[in-house]
């Protein structure tokens, strides 16, 4: 778990920009097939993310508890987990549970890796699922945290056991980071057009975002599959997204450290520099060029930034959400016009202001102000002096998007005021495209909607 | 079919009717492991106390509990909407390890500074008594300090299930009850309990009382004032509705003040009169009163009836499944599937008494699956065995609904529609008919022959 100095307050926060821990880790094991989510701690906790989720994902969101008592709390929770454990897999038969603690059970001081020894030598009934622990307390960090130490606690306790057989040239590793199933969906097209062997973790870009069911479906169908992770020491590389996580612990980097395997990091690939980066270095791993689709994809986003820069050009946008977003389209708007007058999140990695210069050539203050551990109410506050014309971020933003009569483009999560959440493109020179037509339409609309003539041709 | 096993432990409490001698266990804390649809201590309180809109909600603790409650239910205020706001203690690491009572201090000073509020309630999460942290101390300094009522809602996530919580929010509220002049208030005035404004519904219901001659002194908490609530103990009579989380404060209420109470609901043509004749029976002295009730509801059934049976014609024979928190809302929305022609296959709910499970089998025909605490998997077994074509619970039940290609109403406290008396009774009818005969589900795979 990362640790920064930053990562305090002396005050509360109002109407929070952030999520907690658990909620990263139980999205994050989502997309591993077979696997079911398991929160060590209250039932609110599973039950209030579940809701939180659904809400976005508008999927079924299974999440099982612990469901402490007063009794748990005083003596600990290893009889509730065990038998948590046992119940889940009766019902679900899981290939893997994905155990995250919580703010209770970590205060307690419960010892969840000698828990679940103990279960796997005693009470697993031979069932043998998987087991990964991960460590999130939600007084440390954020959801980003809790997803990124999820995945790196899936790679390190899986690995752990089998390691590195043969080094696969043409196999890579992909931690796409918190993105939309849309966006999963779309980087496993691109790395199947490069002709690469490709383990993305996670994916549920099929768990999160599928078809109505013939059959119940304990678990629903799709997600990285555990044989294949335990293949993740053999790729000649891993891609890691996030130019935040970049500086911090992470599977791929425990990839590195363990079995060798070379880890890039590079920035979310939002807007056509930070995606020519990622294209780059599969032209690279692959000895090709970049498929004719995608040179054709890039060529039209950039013909479309240019039909269409004088819509945007000069505007004040705001973008707050998750630290690794907020820094791709920073990169995006500076490309194209748009100066991001507020980098805002309520995460405290104490890195953004940093990541945001490197991708923002243009970046002055205090022409550009980058808030960490910000809440909306001073996002609001900052909105109310700098007077944006267009904010870009979750919808937690609506509120002050109506108080300030400004467009709101909902990018990332939550999204939890419209349909298809699952469905909003951020990635890529495909998802650049969306967002370049959202903006800019939500810009002409604006125009539109506030002349008095009624324009038909703008 | 993929098979769906029923938890050994679990199995006492659901209940198909007609095939066992009924003995259904329920008030029991969730069984780890099985993904119950319950929250926690937390969520009940915060229920209750939501809708109070000119008061500040602190939640102590790490920033989850309040974020995943912001702005979170459909509670209209006709003022002040500081309810809709989320505010958290954020505890950190640091906080953990030294206690969090300073940052509760200088939060919540700092709230009450920026926002004037008339009265705080400080929410405790799970960790703050076990970081030992001193809550109705620095509540008493405030409070002091302030000059307003600071009130601290024990609702720790793990000691008990949501009716602790709702218990816990009922005896704050107690605590600002009799702070109020109570000498204004008239002799036909109630109070309505248990009933949160979802949609504008407290709005629609204070209406009808009003037309029959009834003044409301508080409604709690939906549209809630602080001073309202302060002055409630100069009522003649609480209504409860949504009984399992008010009940105990009617029961408080009626013990110091000697203030009766009547259990009613609000959902469905028939409670909703029922609600309406039983207020103005209570009143019985004043024969204007039943007068105008009789006038009242005459016209207002007059005017939901025929779309109701045109409703009632098109859904004949569909099926329906409930699953809602409290078993009092299950009781009603049985009745009111029934008068629009639907037969129901399954019922059930978070919270529902072994009282309310007896009255339940009564109510419903054999082969009707009841069941307490139940969790996705025995939602889906159920409404799939039984064929139901339409769910009826919260947004947890909804994809459960959907992925099977069964139509949804969400009956919960985060919808936008008023769904109580008359005129929401029609809105409910209208909700069923658009779901269950949508076109969507031709392409379902359980329509779709091969």
């Amino acid at each position: 778990m990362m640790k920064t100095n930053s990562d305090s307050n002396e005050i509360g926060i109002k109407n929070a920009c952030k999520l907690c821990t658990p909620l990263g880790a139980s999205l994050a094991f989502k997309g591993i097939k077979g696997a079911i989510p398991f929160l060590h701690g209250s039932q609110g906790c599973a039950t209030y993310i579940r809701r939180y989720l659904i809400s976005h994902y508008k999927e079924p969101m299974d999440i099982a508890s612990s469901n402490f008592s007063e009794e748990t709390a005083v003596f600990g929770g290893g009889a509730n987990l065990k038998l948590g454990l046992s119940n889940i897999t009766k019902q679900y038969e899981p290939v893997l549970i994905g155990v995250a603690t919580t703010c209770l059970s970590e205060t307690i001081g419960d010892d969840v890796p000698m828990f679940l020894d103990e279960y796997k030598k005693y009470d697993d009934g031979g069932q043998k699922s998987h087991l990964v622990h991960v460590s999130t307390a939600s007084y440390r960090g954020t959801h980003r945290n809790g997803y990124n130490d999820a995945v790196k606690a899936t790679v390190a306790s899986l690995l752990n056991k089998v390691g590195k057989t043969v080094t696969d040239e043409r196999q890579v590793n992909l931690f796409p980071g918190m993105v939309s199933p849309k966006d999963i969906r779309y980087l496993k097209e691109i790395l199947s057009d490069f002709n690469l062997r490709f383990i993305v973790l996670p994916d549920y870009s099929e768990t999160l975002d599928g078809g109505l069911w013939s059959e119940y479906q304990k678990i629903p169908d799709g997600g990285t599959d555990v044989s294949d992770i335990l293949k993740m020491g053999n790729s000649s590389l891993s891609i890691e997204f996030g130019r935040i996580l970049a500086n911090e612990d992470s599977a791929g980097k425990f990839l590195e450290s363990t079995f060798d395997v070379p880890c890039k990091s590079m920035g979310l690939p939002v807007g056509v520099k930070e995606t020519d980066i990622f294209f780059k270095s599969l032209e690279g791993l692959a000895g090709m060029d970049t498929p004719e689709k995608y040179q054709g994809e890039r060529a039209r986003l950039i013909d479309s930034y240019v039909d269409g820069h004088k819509y945007v050009a000069g505007k004040k946008a705001f973008v707050f959400g998750d630290e690794e977003l907020v820094v791709g389209l920073a990169s995006f708007l500076s490309e194209i016009g748009i100066k991001p007058v507020l980098c805002a999140t309520g995460g405290q990695s104490g890195l953004l202001k940093k990541k945001i210069m490197e991708v923002n050539p243009l970046f002055s203050e205090p022409d550009c102000i980058v808030s960490e551990g910000i809440d909306f109410v001073g996002i609001m506050d900052f909105a109310k002096m700098l007077k944006p014309d267009i904010l870009l971020g979750s919808s937690k933003g609506y509120h002050i998007a109506r108080e300030m009569e400004l467009p709101l483009v909902r990018v990332g999560f939550p999204i939890h005021d419209r349909v298809g959440g699952s469905r909003v493109s951020h990635l890529g020179y495909r998802g650049a495209q969306e967002l370049f037509d959202r903006i800019a339409n939500a810009l002409i609309e604006t125009k539109q909607a506030s002349s008095d003539v009624g324009y038909s041709y703008i | 079919m993929t098979a769906i096993h029923i938890l050994k432990d679990r199995e006492n409490q659901i209940h198909e009717t007609g095939k066992a001698p009924f003995n259904m266990a329920c008030d029991k804390h969730s069984l780890s492991g099985s993904v119950s649809q319950r929250a926690c201590v937390f969520c009940g309180s915060r229920v209750v106390l939501y809708p109070i809109a000119d008061a500040v909600h602190l939640v102590h603790g790490p920033i989850g509990c309040a974020a995943y409650t912001w702005d979170i239910r459909g509670a209209l205020s006709s003022g002040p909407e500081l309810h809709r706001l989320s505010f958290s203690t954020d505890l950190r690491e640091k906080d953990v390890i030294f206690g969090g009572e300073e940052k509760l201090y200088r939060t919540l000073t700092a709230l009450i500074d920026t926002y004037s509020p008339k009265a705080a309630f400080v929410y405790s999460t799970c960790i703050v008594g076990i970081i030992g942290d001193d809550v109705e101390a620095v509540l008493r300094r405030v409070q002091k300090e302030k000059n307003i009522p600071v009130l601290a809602v024990h609702s720790e996530g793990f000691k008990g299930t949501k009716k602790d919580g709702y218990r816990a929010a009922c005896e704050a509220l107690f605590k600002l009850i009799g702070k109020g002049d109570a000498s204004a208030v008239g002799k036909y005035a109630i109070n309505i309990l248990g009933e949160f404004n979802i949609g504008g519904e407290a709005w629609i219901i204070k209406n009808y009382y009003r037309k029959m001659g009834i003044d409301v002194v508080s409604v709690m908490t939906g549209d809630g004032r602080v001073e309202e609530v302060m002055k409630s103990h100069g009522a003649k009579l609480n209504v409860v509705q949504c009984s399992g989380s008010m009940t105990h404060l009617a029961k408080m209420m009626e013990e110091k003040y000697g203030i009766p109470y009547i259990r009613v609901s609000y959902f469905g043509i028939e409670d909703m009169s029922k609600a309406l004749y039983d207020v103005a029976e209570f009143f019985s002295d004043n024969s204007h009163i039943l007068e105008k009730t009789k006038t009242m509801v005459k016209e207002e059934v007059e005017a939901v009836y025929p779309e109701l049976l045109s409703i009632r014609k098109a859904l004949s024979g569909k099926k329906g499944a409930i699953y809602v928190g409290g078993a009092f809302k299950a009781f009603s929305l049985i009745k009111a599937l029934k008068m629009i022609g639907m037969d129901v296959v399954l019922v059930g709910s978070q919270t529902g008494s072994e009282e309310d499970y007896a009255i339940l089998k009564d109510m419903c025909d054999d082969g009707t699956v009841i069941v307490d605490d139940a969790n996705p998997l025995e939602l889906s077994k159920y409404i799939i065995e039984k064929k139901a074509d339409l769910f009826i619970g919260g947004v947890k039940e909804r994809p459960i609904a959907y992925k099977m290609g069964i139509g949804f109403c969400d009956h919960n406290h985060e919808r936008k529609t008023p769904l109580a008396g008359y005129e929401g009774m029609l809105n409910f009818a209208r909700e069923v008919y658009y779901t269950v005969t949508s076109p969507v589900w031709q392409f379902a795979p359980r329509n779709v022959v091969n």
